[in-house]
């Protein structure tokens, strides 16, 4: 019995791990192809079919550039930041419920890989800790662009934190719970989704969610006009690939954390009225789940192509002046409306 | 029990690491370690909400404001000012009066006994939840104005004065 839960849970994390790291890789792709949609040109074409083997092309040529530790670095560290980036963004993943459960024979499969009963705070906690990649790498490179880089992501991380904390505790005052499974098994059907009830939560939390990956038009801490290239300015070879591989599986799992708060999961319409047996229901859903996050992952190229950088001194304001406060005035509705709704229906 | 000697041990070893590095950024970056093994400690004593409170709060903001401080300074062993004689012998004297501060808590904790806490599920959100907010309501809100006061100091020392600007 031990032994399977074991296998069950070790094929589980391995194919969640595969998922994303293929997404990523994809995402790279899909970017550029995005970029050159939106620029009315073709994009990347040579490699393979449709360019389908660019990413692959990629990942080997960076495999093979020479690598280079500058001279005055700290090596350990230097080696330490884009790890703790890469080791940061993958274990996040570990909390979201990627569908229901499956039937096979008599077991019964939970395609979650943890249900721990603060998964949104393991979550924030996880988000926390990845600006320690940025800020190890940016200090260790001995650059002062580096550094200027680092500070930047961490100050800009902080700030946006409390943000997006503020709009989690609102929607956490309508499901009541801290486990991402039942957050989502509340939101059957369509009606129910959170998106209904928290449209300002969740407005605060996708811009919140654009600052902490580092997006445009939050990307200043990569601000090549001010600094050169920022925090990893100094890295070449396979550890710069693992920072910008970084940022697209963070890309990857913020959009399925939005998917997964706001808009469902693996919920879809008419669910239970089709007449479908309870595997079939769980199939559908994870495909539904995966396409609402490459819905999402979309936006976030989109939004690349259509928004300008912000100033550092704008986006500070944003998040200290605006979005603080709006959060918290969204808190205070959803109290209020929650007293209202419990007192007189 | 034997995860728990290994992660005390492992305390233990990264806080000495902290005091002993060189260079101020290592010494953050071990006790960012060192708060990492208390998450541990209580993830053991079936504490979720306090482990991953101490995990974000700790040591994703915290320390992040310590590593940034440090990294603006820019302190090195050149810059490191020499302590005279006096400041150490100091420093070791008061040293070992927390030394034996702590040894006379110790006998004083060992002859009362040790609290068994029957409810195992006490850490958990929900039943924490339910405490803080019924038992320990008056605390609970008196140290939330402790850190508001805290805030307001803070904006307070932030503001540029209208004369000098």
């Amino acid at each position: 019995m031990e032994s399977a839960l074991l296998l069950e849970k070790t094929i589980l994390v391995v194919a969640v791990f595969a998922i994303t790291l293929f997404i990523a890789m994809y995402s790279t792709l899909v970017e550029r192809k995005v970029a050159g949609f939106m620029q009315a040109r073709f994009g990347p074409d040579r490699a393979g079919p449709f360019g389908l083997l660019q990413p692959l092309a990629d990942g080997g040529k960076f495999f093979f550039k020479e690598e280079i530790i500058p001279a005055g670095a700290h090596k350990a560290l230097f080696i330490a930041g884009p790890t703790i980036a890469m080791f940061t963004a993958c274990i996040s993943s570990a909390v979201i419920p990627w569908g229901q459960e499956l039937t096979i024979g008599d077991r019964v499969i939970t395609l979650q890989v943890a249900d721990i009963n603060v998964g949104v705070l393991y979550i924030f906690g996880v988000v926390a800790l990845g600006v320690y990649g940025i800020m190890i790498g940016g200090w260790a490179s001995n650059n002062k662009y580096a550094l200027m880089g680092a500070v930047r992501a961490a100050s800009q991380s902080i700030s946006y934190e409390i943000g997006m904390g503020l709009s989690l505790i609102a929607l956490l005052m309508v499901t009541g719970t801290l486990s991402l499974k039942e957050i989502v098994a509340q939101q059957e059907g369509f009606v129910n989704w959170n998106i209904w009830v928290q449209p300002l939560g969740f407005l605060i939390f996708i811009v919140c969610a654009f600052a902490e990956c580092n997006r445009v038009p939050f990307d200043l801490a990569e601000c090549e006009t001010e600094l050169i290239g920022g925090y990893n300015v100094e890295y070449s070879s396979m550890k710069l690939a693992f920072y910008m591989f970084a940022e697209y599986i963070n890309m990857f799992v913020s959009s399925s954390l939005m998917a997964a708060l706001y808009f469902g999961g693996y919920n879809f319409p008419f669910m239970y009225d089709l007449g479908l047996s309870q595997n079939w229901i769980t199939i559908i859903g994870v495909l539904v789940f995966f396409a609402k996050i490459l819905a999402f992952i979309f936006f976030f190229m989109w939004i690349r192509w259509t928004v300008p950088r912000f100033r550092y001194d704008q986006l500070m304001r944003l998040g200290w002046k605006i979005l603080i406060p709006l959060a918290v005035a969204n808190i205070v509705l959803t109290g209020i409306v929650t007293i209202v709704k419990d007192t007189y229906f | 029990m034997s995860i728990f000697y290994f992660v005390a041990f492992l305390s233990i070893f990264f806080a000495l690491m902290t005091i002993f590095a060189k260079n101020p950024v290592h010494s953050v970056l071990y006790l960012v370690i060192t708060f990492f093994t208390f998450t541990i400690h209580y993830i053991l004593l079936n504490a979720q909400f306090l482990a991953i409170v101490n995990f974000i709060v700790y040591m994703g903001a915290i320390m992040v404001l310590f590593l940034f401080v440090l990294m603006l300074l820019n302190l090195n062993k050149d810059t490191e000012p020499l302590k005279s004689n006096l400041v150490k012998v100091m420093g070791v004297i008061a040293g070992m009066c927390l030394l034996v501060t702590l040894a006379g808590s110790f006998r004083v904790l060992q002859a009362t006994g040790v609290d068994i806490v029957e409810n195992t599920e006490i850490g958990l959100v929900g039943n924490l939840g339910k405490v803080l907010f019924s038992e320990f309501l008056l605390p609970f809100e008196i140290s939330s104005i402790l850190l508001l006061t805290a805030m307001v100091g803070a904006v307070l020392l932030a503001k540029n004065d209208p004369k000098n600007a």
